[in-house]
C-alpha cells in the first residue's frame, strides 16, 4: 500500500500547490524578468521539437490515411482526416507530450538542484516567496507558450500531409487547403487550444512540485526529473480523455 | 538589564524516527556573538533554522525579536525575516544570477531604488566584504571563499539585527577563513549585530565567540564562556576543543 500512499500524496501535493500558484498568478506582483526568460527558454527552445514532431506526424499521418482509404476510394478525404487529428487531438496531445518531457523535466531539474542546495531556502530567509519567484513565471509561460507551439505544430502536421497529398497522392495543394479550411470549425480549433492551456499547467505544476520536494543532491535530483516525465505524460493522457469526453457533451 | 533576542524553550525536532532536537531550551542577548557546537547531526543547523522559521519544531516556543515565530504562516513570518539574515553552508547564491543580481536581490524584493542607488549600495556591500568588480561573475566562476563573502554581502543587505552563520569556514582553506573570522568580528563591532555562529571549527569560536554552546544528541549540555568550555565543561566538550584543528 506504500505506493498507493505515495500516489495520494503525490497528487494531494501538486493540487496544494496548483491551487497556491493559482491565486498567486492573478494577483501582483508578476516577476517579469524570470517570467520572460521562462517564456524564452519553455517557448522558443521548443521550437524546433515540436515543428519537427509535427511535420514527421504529418506525413506519416496523411501516408497511412491514404493508404486506408485508398480501399473505399475515398483518398480525396485524406486532407480532412489529417486535419481533423491533427487539431482535435494529435496536435496538442504529441506536443505537450514531447514538449512536455523537455519543459517539465526541465523545470524539475533547476527547481530540485536549487531545492538540494538550499538556494530555495534562501528564497524564502530574505521573507520571498519561492511560489511567486520560481513557480509563477513557469506556470505562465508554460500556459502562455503550449497553445502557441500547439498552433505551429498544427501548421506543420498539415504541411507535412499536403506534401504527401502533392507528391505521392497527385492532389493539387489549393484543394487539399481549401478541404483543410472547410473541415475545420470554431468548435475544434477551439478544443484544440483549450487541451495546451490546461497540460501546460499540469506539466508546469508537477515539474514544480517535485522539484521543490526533491531531496538529497544529485540522486533526488534525478528522481525529481524521471518522475516529471512520468507523472506528466500519464497526466496529459488522463486529462485529454476527460476534456474530450466533456467538450464532445456539451 | 540584557534583552533576549532570540529564546527556544523546550524546542524538539523529529525526521520521520530520527529526533534531531530533544527539548533544546537557549536565549541569546542583543549585541552577543554565540558559537552553536556539537558533533555532526547533533542538531546544531536544524537549530538555527528554527529561529528564522525554515524549520518548524514539532514542540516548544521560539521567539525571535518579540514574535513567536514557531507559530507563524510564511506571509507572518516575512516581517521577522527582513531583520534576521542567514548564511547557508554552501552560501546559496542563486545559479542563475551574476554577483550583482545576487547581492541585489533581497533589496528589489523589499525597497524600490532607482539604478545608481541600487548599484552604488551593491557596491558598498562588496567592498565590505573587501570584494570589488566582481559584480558581473556568475557563481560558477567564483572561489569557495568568493562565494561565501558574496553570500555575506547578501545577507548584509537588508541591515540584519540578527545574522545567523551556518558552518561559515566550513571548506575553506586558512587563510580565507582567517579572513571570514576578521570580517564576522568586523560586523558585530563595527554593525553592533547579534550573530549566532554554528561551527565545528575552534579557532574560528575563539575569535569571535563570547559565548559557547554545545549540543549532544538533540540536547544543550553546556552553556559558557569560551574559557569555561575549555577547562570546566563536560567532558565530551573539552575533548572537542582539545581536538579542534585548523580552519574547515
Amino acid at each position: 500500500m506504500g505506493w498507493l500512499a505515495s500516489f495520494v500524496a503525490r497528487v494531494g501535493g501538486s493540487t496544494h500547490l496548483a491551487g497556491q500558484a493559482m491565486l498567486r498568478m492573478v494577483t501582483p506582483p508578476l516577476d517579469m524578468r524570470e517570467t520572460s526568460r521562462q517564456l524564452d527558454r519553455i517557448g522558443v527552445g521548443s521550437v524546433n521539437l515540436a515543428n519537427i514532431t509535427a511535420l514527421f506526424t504529418g506525413l506519416v499521418l496523411a501516408l497511412q490515411t491514404a493508404y486506408a482509404l485508398a480501399a473505399f476510394g475515398a483518398r480525396m478525404y485524406i486532407a480532412e482526416v489529417v486535419a481533423m487529428s491533427l487539431v482535435r487531438e494529435l496536435g496538442p496531445v504529441l506536443t505537450a507530450l514531447m514538449v512536455g518531457g523537455r519543459v517539465g523535466s526541465g523545470i524539475a531539474a533547476e527547481i530540485g538542484s536549487m531545492t538540494v542546495t538550499e538556494q530555495v531556502d534562501a528564497i524564502r530567509s530574505m521573507a520571498a516567496d519561492p511560489l511567486r519567484k520560481l513557480v509563477v513565471p513557469r506556470l505562465w509561460a508554460t500556459v502562455l507558450m503550449l497553445p502557441l507551439l500547439t498552433i505551429l505544430a498544427d501548421a506543420m502536421g498539415i504541411l507535412g500531409g499536403l506534401a504527401i497529398a502533392v507528391y505521392e497522392e497527385g492532389m493539387s495543394a489549393r484543394y487539399y487547403l481549401q478541404s483543410t479550411v472547410d473541415v475545420l470549425t470554431y468548435r475544434d480549433i477551439g478544443l484544440g487550444l483549450a487541451k495546451p492551456v490546461l497540460f501546460g499547467f499540469i506539466i508546469a505544476v508537477i515539474g514544480c512540485h517535485n522539484g521543490l520536494n526533491a531531496r538529497g543532491g544529485a540522486d533526488g535530483v534525478g528522481k525529481a526529473t524521471t518522475n516529471t516525465v512520468y507523472a506528466a505524460a500519464i497526466a496529459i493522457l488522463v486529462s485529454d480523455f476527460l476534456i474530450t469526453k466533456l467538450f464532445l457533451s456539451l | 538589564m540584557s534583552e533576549h533576542v532570540i529564546s527556544l524553550v523546550d524546542v524538539h525536532k523529529a525526521f520521520g524516527g530520527n529526533h534531531v532536537l530533544s527539548g533544546v531550551s537557549l536565549e541569546v542577548e542583543r549585541g552577543e556573538t554565540l558559537a552553536l557546537l556539537g558533533a555532526s547531526g547533533s542538531g546544531k543547523s536544524v537549530t538555527l533554522k528554527t529561529v528564522n522559521g525554515l524549520v518548524v519544531p514539532d514542540r516548544g516556543e521560539v521567539t525571535v525579536l518579540g514574535a513567536r515565530v514557531s507559530r507563524m504562516n510564511e506571509a507572518a513570518l516575512a516581517p521577522i525575516r527582513r531583520r534576521v539574515s542567514y548564511l547557508f553552508q554552501g552560501g546559496a547564491l542563486f545559479d542563475s544570477m551574476n554577483v550583482f543580481g545576487n547581492v541585489a536581490f533581497p533589496i528589489l524584493e523589499h525597497e524600490r531604488p532607482d539604478d545608481d542607488a541600487l548599484r552604488a549600495r551593491v557596491a558598498d556591500l562588496l567592498a565590505m566584504v573587501q570584494l570589488d568588480g566582481v559584480e558581473e561573475l556568475m557563481p560558477a566562476e567564483l572561489s569557495g571563499g568568493m562565494r561565501k563573502r558574496v553570500a555575506v554581502a547578501r545577507a548584509l543587505a537588508l541591515r540584519p539585527e540578527i545574522i545567523l552563520y551556518d558552518e561559515p569556514t566550513t571548506g575553506l582553506d586558512p587563510v580565507t577563513g582567517e579572513a571570514i573570522a576578521d570580517l564576522i568580528c568586523d560586523l558585530d563591532r563595527r554593525l553592533g549585530v547579534t550573530s549566532v555562529v554554528v561551527t565545528h571549527d575552534i579557532p574560528l569560536v575563539r575569535r569571535v565567540a563570547q559565548r559557547v554552546v554545545f549540543l549532544h544528541q538533540g540536547r544543550l549540555v553546556f552553556s559558557g564562556s569560551v574559557a569555561a568550555a575549555e577547562r570546566e565543561s563536560p567532558d565530551i566538550v573539552q575533548r572537542f576543543f582539545a581536538a579542534g584543528g585548523a580552519y574547515g
